[in-house]
């Protein structure tokens, strides 16, 4: 497991107070861990502060899953 | 700080959405000088982010609001009447406009669009002034927040920057009609901050990092000290303030031009 993604977990289990090992791969944020409309943008911005990056609105609507999300900031790296 | 500033006096905080917002930052610091607040919401999912930061300053009253009807908002004030009689301050921290419009051009905003901009961020103030004027026997502030995007062109602020002008018009007129009653009416101009609401205007990041270079302070400015500028105009430490716009934002209103120092911004921005 790598660091990138044991930050992007602990980030979404505090997030959502869900339980890490609902944090999968495939874990969608909206559908599995039970985040709303609000949520996401919050976790984008969780993010991006959590790793200096920019998130544009764009690629931040494509972010669905867990695994869409330690992607993006592996790429954005 | 058991100051007392803040010490009897009662205020109503609309427009939280979470730690991150302006008005949390007010809120706390006028807690913290031992205001009572109760806030207002809309929608389940902004009242699950309201009730952990109410508690946090020891509130129990998070009431229903939709500002863009009135007689939700008559229900909110009857609440608050019945609950505490009077009240001595409002905070407002509520604004809306249609996120795709906060891109592009300001030419191609939409009639529907620039209704409800002007409804959810302009009318709303007036309809809450008048409300909570109503609850304020022994005078009272009322405060707003607004942004540079009023006064000049910002890139993306489009519609908000036509709204947030007839924000600060109003201020002006509803200092006039309440000042007879003892009753403030201000606004606080706020530098950029990075909060759910800015994340839907578009290279927001870009326009944070050109504040940070060219404001005379060289920085940007925090929730906090909004909330410590905001705490002057609520208590009596402002009493003879009113009709005015606050600029809380390191000082980036007077400045004309890109600072000579100041790094390339488009590799500065890119870099990170």
């Amino acid at each position: 497991m790598s660091d990138i993604e044991d930050r992007v977990r602990k980030i979404v289990v505090e997030h959502l107070g869900v339980e890490e090992e609902k944090v999968t791969e495939n874990a969608s944020f909206i559908d599995d861990l039970g985040a709303d409309s609000l949520d996401t943008v919050e976790l984008v911005m969780a993010f991006e502060e959590e790793f200096g990056i920019e998130i544009p609105d764009d690629a931040a609507e494509t972010i669905q899953t867990f695994g869409d999300a330690v992607k993006f900031i592996k790429d954005a790296q | 700080m058991a100051d007392g500033l803040m010490q009897g006096k009662r205020g109503l905080v609309m427009g939280l959405a979470n730690d991150k917002s302006i008005a949390w930052g007010i809120a706390k610091v006028a807690a913290e000088h031992g205001a009572e607040l109760a806030f207002s919401y809309q929608g389940e999912a902004l009242k699950k982010r309201v009730d952990p930061l109410a508690a946090e300053v020891g509130s129990d009253l998070v009431l229903p609001c939709d500002v863009g009807d009135g007689d939700s908002l008559d229900a909110l004030f009857d609440a608050l009447r019945e609950k505490w009689g009077t009240l001595d301050f409002v905070v407002h921290a509520i604004g809306f406009s249609d996120k795709s419009e906060l891109r592009g051009r300001y030419v191609d905003t939409s009639r529907e669009n620039f209704r409800t901009s002007m409804d959810i961020s302009v009318y709303s103030f007036t309809a809450v002034c008048r409300r909570a004027a109503a609850m304020m026997p022994d005078g009272g502030s009322l405060l707003t927040l607004t942004y540079y995007g009023a006064e000049k062109v910002m890139p993306h602020y489009n519609v908000m920057g036509v709204a947030k002008a007839a924000l600060e018009a109003s201020v002006r007129y509803l200092a006039e009609d309440l000042g007879r009653d003892g009753i403030r009416v201000n606004a606080i101009s706020a530098g950029t901050i990075k909060t759910l609401a800015a994340s839907g205007i578009g290279d927001f990041r870009y326009i944070m990092k050109w504040n940070e270079y060219n404001s005379p302070l060289r920085r940007n400015v925090t929730q906090e000290e909004v909330g410590k500028s905001a705490l002057y105009l609520l208590s009596d430490l402002g009493s003879a303030t009113t009709g005015e716009v606050l600029h809380v934002d390191a000082g980036y209103h007077v400045v004309g031009m890109k600072a000579p120092d100041a790094p390339d911004i488009t590799k500065a921005v890119a870099k990170e």
